[in-house]
């Protein structure tokens, strides 16, 4: 019954976005008042697009993650406009956008530990993954949980269903929670810093396996992360969150090579990297401002090292397909890419 | 598996023979039968003839160890009272408790936990609010007194459901329930729910905690956003998770339900073993008093051993003797 979903999608105009988010505004009544953890933010993602969400901790990135499938839990409150394959996700009802998560937008969750329920074993967790939209037989159901299994690298996939999620490896529960998010081909998957509580080697495996996936699917992604060097190897494109705003946006190549915004400049400059070994590295000073609290005009401003008088007004929106919300934005050097943040 | 029944079962022999001690001491501390058993009228030999045949003339250690040789054998020794092994007079009896404790239990689960489950995804609602202010009142009246007030009301002012006993009973296998017949059913209803009063409050806690604890989890979260509905999301996903807690806790309780169902059995005259107890006591029936402390304890060994192995059930991360993960 979701097949002809994708069908209908197509039909919108060519060249519109998969999403088209605007002015997204997500609020938690608090006793000390109304928390703007997500504070007008405009995203869009094309079809089979990477999108690359960075911020610090507490930036709002994550709450927009979930604020897109309507999964912030109460008292959080979401407005704005998500505009999804031509349908506003903020104005569905709970009823539609349960049609909509898993089937259509898929989500993959930080900390693999702990995204599956420990007490159910994995073909339970993926065979209602199936189901929920899916009319098919429990054994066609467990087919399609195998060869999703088999298809992001589980070994022996047939045995692996039966087990449960303690008896796998950080990096394989990852792979599992990609398997289930791919059960229904979807159009979007929003993947809130999936790497982050794994190891290097696993996170790179990790990487590859979801990139390939997508592109095989035309699958589209919204990477959350904060890891500045992971994103520029995987995105096509960077949006830059800061108390949760977007400070700036453009394709990877722009934004890496020639940061207009301060703050993405002291993102990459605290990057390691091999060309700078040796050397203390650098710091962004002072530290995420509360949210409760935020500084008056550009949020950034206490922590800027370019910030003048004028900085006390909000700062709109400069440039036309790279975009930075900032005043007195970075020169652009004059010759070649900055900084080498490739990792 | 089987490594782990074994050492259980030794662990509990040893608190078998542990609590057997303790319990013959004991007895002899709440006063000598004698002077119940044997009528003022008697003289000086016939006293001596009556104490010699229960065995009370010979010290302590050596009634103890005549007792545990027997016991070990099956035979818990002769009714002081009604001249029939003890064992048999608390058996007799050990099904009516046993029937009012499963229909306590069961009321407990299938009232407590969807309420508390409830009131734990909604915590600051009204409904939840007013779930655990009754559940404060479950614990806190006092069992006797729900008990009366029960009857007050049910059996005496409305007149419909009977006071006390345990109505016409049906036989499976020779022993006789209640629940099988619509007269012994409506006796069960009032002392069950006595019974499972301060339990449906307990197990409403420990549901609610355990769904406020759960809900957060970022599994939960994640079988939300697989477009799983409410109904699977809690029924399954929170459900299988809570259960772990809650059937510890419930087999624990069982047993002390099973043990002290005294009260309600005392108030509703349900002729079960906590009533048969209190009447040994009066009566200083020494012999029943210890065949009810040692079935007891019996009973709470098998039950922990039950938890133990139903646990492993409910959490796979929990295999019981090494299995191969």
């Amino acid at each position: 019954m979701n097949q002809d979903q994708p069908m209908k999608g197509q039909q919108i105009e060519a060249g519109a976005p998969l999403l088209r988010v605007e002015g997204l505004r997500t609020e938690f009544e608090t006793r000390a008042g109304a928390v703007r953890a997500v504070d007008g933010v405009d995203l869009e993602i094309r079809r089979g697009e990477i999108l690359g969400l960075v911020g610090e901790s507490g930036s709002g990135k994550s709450v927009t993650g979930l604020s897109l499938l309507g999964l912030v839990d109460p008292p959080g409150r979401v407005g704005g406009r998500i505009l999804f394959e031509g349908e506003d996700l903020a104005r569905a009802g709970e009823r539609r956008l349960r049609h909509i998560r898993g089937a259509r937008i898929a989500m993959i969750f930080q900390d693999p530990m702990m995204t599956l329920n420990p007490v159910l074993s994995v073909e339970t967790q993926m065979v209602e993954a199936v189901l929920a939209h899916a009319r098919v037989t429990r054994e066609e159901a467990r087919r399609r949980s195998r060869d999703a299994l088999a298809r992001v690298g589980i070994p022996s996939p047939e045995e692996r269903l039966r087990a449960y999620p303690h008896q796998f490896s950080g990096g394989m529960r990852q792979r599992v929670a990609i398997a289930i998010a791919l059960l229904h081909a979807p159009a979007l998957i929003i993947a809130d810093e999936p790497t982050t509580a794994l190891d290097v080697t696993i996170q790179a495996q990790i990487l590859f396996e979801v990139q390939k996936l997508c592109r095989e699917t035309g699958t589209a992604l919204l990477w959350i992360t904060h890891d500045l060097a992971v994103v520029s190897t995987l995105a096509d494109r960077i949006a830059v969150m800061y108390a949760g705003r977007i400070v700036e946006t453009g394709s990877v190549a722009e934004v890496i090579d020639t940061p207009r915004h301060p703050y993405t400049r002291g993102l990459i400059n605290s990057v390691p990297s091999r060309n700078r070994r040796g050397q203390p590295l650098a710091q962004i000073p002072g530290m995420t401002p509360s949210l409760l609290d935020l500084p008056r005009g550009c949020a950034f401003r206490p922590r800027c090292p370019r910030a003048q008088e004028d900085c006390q007004e909000e700062p709109g929106l400069f440039g036309a397909g790279h975009r930075w919300r900032c005043f007195h934005p970075e020169p652009v050097p004059a010759m070649g890419p900055a900084t080498e943040v490739r990792a | 598996m089987l490594v782990f029944i074994i050492r259980r079962l030794t662990q509990s022999a040893i608190v078998v023979a542990v609590m057997s001690v303790l319990v013959f001491a004991g007895i002899f501390a709440i006063g000598d039968p004698i002077d119940v058993l044997i009528s003022p009228e008697a003289d000086e030999a016939e006293r001596a003839a009556a104490i010699a045949r229960l065995g009370l003339d010979r010290p302590m250690h050596e009634q103890f160890l005549a007792f545990a040789q027997e016991a070990a054998k099956g035979d818990l020794g002769r009714s002081f009272v009604h001249g029939v092994p003890a064992l048999d007079i608390v058996l007799q009896r050990f099904p009516a408790t046993l029937e009012l404790a499963l229909a306590a239990m069961l009321i407990a689960v299938l009232l407590g936990i969807p309420l508390g489950v409830w009131a734990g995804l909604r915590p600051d609602g009204i409904a939840g609010r007013t779930i655990m202010t009754g559940s404060i009142l479950g614990f806190s009246l006092p069992t006797f007194w729900v008990g009366m007030l029960l009857i007050m009301i049910f059996a005496v002012t409305l007149g419909w459901l009977p006071a006390g006993g345990r109505g016409a009973t049906r036989e499976i296998l020779g022993v006789p329930f209640s629940f099988l017949t619509a007269d012994g059913l409506a006796h069960l209803v009032l002392p069950a729910i006595n019974l499972a009063l301060f339990k449906i409050s307990l197990v409403i806690r420990l549901a609610r905690a355990g769904t406020r604890e759960v809900a957060l989890q970022d599994y939960v979260k994640f079988a939300r956003a697989k477009g799983l509905s409410a109904r699977r999301v809690v029924g399954v996903h929170i459900l299988k998770n809570i259960m772990i807690p809650v059937v510890t806790v419930l087999g624990l309780e069982l047993g002390s339900v099973i043990a002290f169902s005294v009260v309600t059995e005392t108030v509703f005259a349900w002729p079960g073993m906590g009533k048969l107890l209190i009447d040994s006591i009066l009566q200083l029936d020494r012999p029943v008093v210890v065949a009810y402390l040692m079935v007891t304890v019996l009973l709470f060994v098998v039950i922990n051993l039950v938890v133990d192995l139903l646990y492993s059930l409910l959490d796979p991360r929990i295999r019981l003797g090494g299995s191969r993960s």
